[in-house]
């Protein structure tokens, strides 16, 4: 038998998501492990092990406002066997049910709740004040450190935005491509009722749409919202006595391409899920042949292409005719990114695609829930390209 | 001599003595990079030490100036005061190896190709302090 349980995800919460100020990121993340304990069937006392991942939001948050691994004694959680503060950006949530399921089956605790948590969007503060660079420009120490700044790259959307112009450039990969996710995304969103954005997209409308920073258009980009997301992860044994099918873990992997920003490396297109997919996949015993739905990192349509190619669902440099005839939609040979994505559903980093995988997984995903769902592959995917952790998950403790 | 232009983008910058020579050299007409005395190999200004070798001992020296465009961006939604939208953004490719991030100037978004060969030519802001900026070749 190939692939057998590393652990399982036995608890889910996912708190209101919203454009909306509804308190700092430790109210937020509160109400999720308070939803993922009970989701769990668990009590607060069950829980010995926290992992926190901050959102950006924590830049701008003080004391009992910044969510760190203090919060812990807001939570009222004494006697952890397991406690820290998790850093990886974007690829951190699918680290860190990577971490605890290590700890737990080294004996360290029992049963670990994952929580991230973001309030970017403050009383009148923009989302670049948590995302923009600009923020740093007054503080800088040496302005060298801020040079880029000056030339106007600002932040996230314009970095993306070279990544993937740089891969049209190389591979012929065109806005017709990057709309085919948006709208399959938003196909997804309309079914999900946690989903912010869920009213239908047309290729036409993703098209008129503003521009950014070219080639992304407004709908090529993320959104930024506030929420919480949490997960209790135990051990696969434990998990079956819980109050919801488990989800097992069956492949866990990591790459860390980074970013030397020099010649002759192409990591504009390339990512870490090439080796981050080889262990993974390896470790189950599986192939993307098996894999029966994806839940992606796709903080811009351009990250989806890109991941597809680097998973090996496509040769490099095809993921823009992969995705063009609708296969990541509904009814489509690989639904992808079936809650509507951080494009569409709501952005909470790796957590996005996490818990989508969770609800699929269980069978719980209602008007959109894939039929075939025994394996589900999920990627988090940090900074420009240069993190990625990916789980493959599946309602099975193993696969024969 | 290459010519110098007037500016006013905001944040200004005020240069310091980690990096005044590239400051320096930007107003005598020069791309300063950083290079790797104990190794050769050729940083960005913004290096704090060699990533090849890890050794502290990388001087600041004169590039030729010349590259490639890696990528660039169009940015219409800016938030620097002073630089109006739609602006460029790019990734050169210098010539000695780094990729440094700059702006494109004296051309219409529509004519900036990935590959085209550049030059660096110099922008005085209004502080005084010049930055190096690229033109098509």
């Amino acid at each position: 038998m190939a692939g057998t349980s590393l652990g399982a995800i036995a608890g889910l919460g996912i708190t209101k998501m919203s454009r909306e100020w509804m308190g700092p990121a430790p109210v937020l993340a509160a109400e999720a492990i308070r939803l993922a304990i009970a989701d769990a069937g668990l009590r607060k006392t069950d829980i010995d092990g926290l992992l926190v991942n901050a959102g950006p939001s924590s830049r701008n948050g003080y004391g009992a406002s910044a969510l760190s691994v203090s919060t812990q004694n807001q939570l009222g959680l004494r006697d952890l066997a397991l406690c820290s503060e998790m850093v990886a950006q974007g690829s951190t949530a699918a680290q860190m049910v990577q971490y605890a399921a290590m700890a737990i089956a080294a004996g360290l605790c029992k049963a670990v709740v994952c929580v991230y948590a973001d309030a970017s969007l403050a009383p009148g503060a923009s989302a670049g004040s948590s995302y923009g660079m600009g923020r740093f420009a007054s503080s800088a120490a040496n302005p060298i450190d801020i040079l880029d700044v000056q030339y106007g790259l600002t932040g996230a959307n314009a970095m993306y935005a070279l990544a993937a112009r740089r891969h049209m450039a190389l591979y012929g990969t065109s806005n017709d491509h990057f709309g085919a996710v948006a709208v399959s995304n938003r196909q997804w969103a309309t079914m999900n009722p946690h989903a912010i954005y869920r009213t239908p997209l047309t290729i036409e409308e993703y098209h008129a749409s503003r521009w950014i920073a070219e080639p992304f258009h407004l709908f090529d980009c993320t959104m930024v919202n506030n929420g919480a997301v949490a997960v209790v992860v135990t051990s696969a044994e434990r998990a079956r006595d819980m109050a919801q099918p488990p989800v097992h873990v069956l492949g866990m992997g990591q790459g860390h391409p980074g970013n030397p920003k020099k010649a002759p490396f192409e990591n504009e297109v390339n990512t870490g899920a090439a080796q981050a997919g080889r262990t993974a996949f390896a470790m189950a015993g599986v192939t993307v042949a098996d894999i029966d739905i994806c839940e992606l990192y796709d903080c811009y349509t351009y990250t989806t292409i890109v991941t597809l190619e680097d998973y090996g669902f496509c040769e490099k440099g095809e993921g823009g005719p992969f995705v063009a005839d609708g296969r990541l939609a509904p009814g489509g040979a690989l639904p992808t990114n079936t809650g509507g994505g951080q494009l569409s559903s709501y952005y909470m980093w790796g957590m996005t695609p996490l818990s989508e995988a969770v609800i699929q997984a269980r069978g719980q995903g209602g008007e959109r829930q894939v039929e075939k769902h025994d394996l589900i592959l999920v990627s988090s995917q940090g900074g420009l390209l240069d993190h990625h952790g990916t789980l493959i998950v599946s309602p099975h403790a193993g696969i024969h | 001599m290459t010519e110098i232009l007037e500016s006013n983008v905001r944040p200004i910058l005020t240069p310091n003595a980690a990096s005044a020579p590239f400051f320096d050299g930007a107003a005598a007409g020069r791309l300063m990079l950083r290079r790797c005395r104990a190794c050769g190999t050729w940083h960005a200004p913004q290096a704090l030490f060699c990533m090849e070798c890890l050794s502290a001992e990388i001087e600041w020296t004169p590039a030729s100036g010349r590259g490639r465009v890696h990528s660039f961006t169009v940015i219409h939604r800016g938030q620097i005061e002073g630089l109006e939208t739609p602006y460029n953004v790019a990734i050169v490719e210098t010539e000695e190896g780094p990729r440094i991030v700059s702006q494109l100037l004296g051309i219409a978004p529509d004519r900036i190709v990935v590959g085209m060969s550049v030059s660096a030519v110099f922008r005085r802001l209004s502080s005084g302090m010049v930055l190096p900026y690229f033109a098509a070749e």
